[in-house]
């Protein structure tokens, strides 16, 4: 490689890396607890036991009615159903549009309705941590922000495996030699962390970046999905008497027989337009599980509307979110999940301390080049 | 043709089986559960392992 080319590659690694490391390192920091949000978010919840087979679920719009009454005056936002346990959670707000921060959610029994204690979660050191991965507590702005930060470490990481080539171009993959000089034994560290973390940290910081997007994609979604069929309601005001919510989810399950309703969404709320129960429906394999299919339940009349496909991009988004969170492989991946971030951290502290210690662009690629020839960077 | 004769491996042909690696552990999972689960777990422990085997084998 001519020491042009390695010139404009380093300055490549060095910025981006520069740039983002130290969002990157917030990331993984807040990033290792949120891996284990559902197992921490259970701790705080009682153990409810598995309900016998036959026992019948409760009615849902009791359901609906039990939560409200915890929270008066607040109208029903979402309504959804834990995988893992009988229970029902019940979304509230002052309004149909009420922000996630704002939401105030009841947890109750799926088959006695006993409404159960559970944190808020909008509340609490979780919920810090999310709101500090995810946007920094600056909304739609933040989040775009972090996505651009992810981006930048996708080319920091590219570039960075163009320069390993000259580096380990005598050496075998692995070689870590800590005898020699303490900037050599980071490097080397840096080095092989950084190839062995180089697959998974890429699709997790691109996987990133598109999450960050979703605001405006689902946006975009309502728009022109949604949208088609909110047009035939157009001019009528939102409806202020809905008809039943289990017609509804009963209706969606016997258009779509081979899946689960994984939630509910009511009128306003912005998933299905302000004439609509949409009832997003899942598949029951690990794959089908994240790529809901909305059902829209007229909420007035009750009769079923559409089941839309998702558009592409919404498809991608959500396929984006489990290769993000590493929840979908029990809790051994999750282990494994953080055990990667904790390697892409010792990748970060590696290169900052390298920057730490640098010289002139001009020793460090003269120090590639040397690399590349005899084997030995110094 | 020896192997001593043979042309140096290129230094980005670990990071290639590791990163398409990496891939099918990602994608395994996402498949299905039960083999494909176990699969991704083994993969990643060996990314895991690979980076602890770099370590005990430093050379001072």
């Amino acid at each position: 490689m001519q020491r042009s080319t390695l010139n404009a590659w380093f300055l490549m690694h060095k910025w981006t890396s520069l740039v983002c490391t130290v969002f990157l390192l917030l990331l993984c920091l807040t990033g290792l607890p949120l891996v284990f949000g559902e197992e921490i978010a259970h701790l705080a919840e009682p153990h409810v036991d598995a309900p016998a087979t036959d026992a019948a679920a409760r009615d849902l719009d009791t359901q609906v009615r039990t939560a409200l009454a915890q929270y008066p005056g607040n109208v029903p936002l979402f309504v959804g159903w834990d995988p893992d346990a009988p229970t029902v959670y019940v979304n509230t707000g002052a309004r149909a549009d009420t922000p996630p921060p704002q939401m105030q959610t009841a947890l109750l029994h799926a088959i006695s309705g006993e409404v159960l204690p559970a944190a808020q979660f909008n509340e609490g050191v979780m919920y810090f941590l999310y709101r500090l991965h995810t946007d920094l507590f600056l909304g739609l702005p933040g989040m775009l922000f972090m996505g651009v930060m992810g981006l930048l470490f996708a080319v920091a990481i590219i570039s960075g495996l163009v320069l390993y080539g000259p580096f380990m171009r005598k050496q075998p993959f692995g070689t870590l030699r800590t005898g020699r000089s303490r900037r050599l034994a980071w490097l080397d560290l840096h080095n092989v962390l950084g190839v062995v973390t180089l697959g998974w940290a890429l699709v997790v910081g691109i996987t990133g970046a598109i999450n960050t997007v979703a605001k405006p994609l689902e946006q975009a979604w309502q728009g022109e999905q949604l949208g088609e069929f909110a047009a035939r309601y157009a001019g009528q005001p939102r409806p202020t008497t809905l008809a039943s919510l289990q017609a509804a989810v009963d209706t969606a399950r016997a258009a779509e027989p081979g899946m689960r309703p994984a939630f509910v969404s009511f009128p306003g709320t912005g998933y299905s337009g302000n004439h609509h129960y949409g009832v997003f429906m899942q598949g029951n394999s690990a794959l089908t599980e994240r790529l809901y299919r909305p059902v829209l339940i007229d909420a007035q009349t009750g009769a079923l509307t559409a089941q839309p496909q998702l558009p592409l991009y919404m498809s991608v988004l959500l396929l984006s979110q489990p290769l993000h969170f590493g929840d979908y492989g029990k809790l051994p991946l999750k282990v494994l999940w953080a055990l990667l971030d904790l390697l892409t951290i010792g990748v970060l502290i590696s290169g900052l301390y390298l920057w730490f210690k640098r010289g002139s662009t001009a020793q460090r690629v003269t120090e590639l080049e040397r690399a590349a020839r005899t084997g030995a960077p110094e | 043709m020896s192997r001593s004769s043979a042309a140096p491996r290129s230094p980005f042909v670990a990071p290639a089986w590791i990163a398409a690696a990496s891939l099918l552990g990602l994608v395994s999972a996402l498949l299905g559960d039960g083999i494909f689960d176990v699969v991704s777990w083994l993969i990643f422990t060996g990314l895991v392992a690979l980076a602890v085997r770099a370590w005990v084998k430093r050379t001072r």
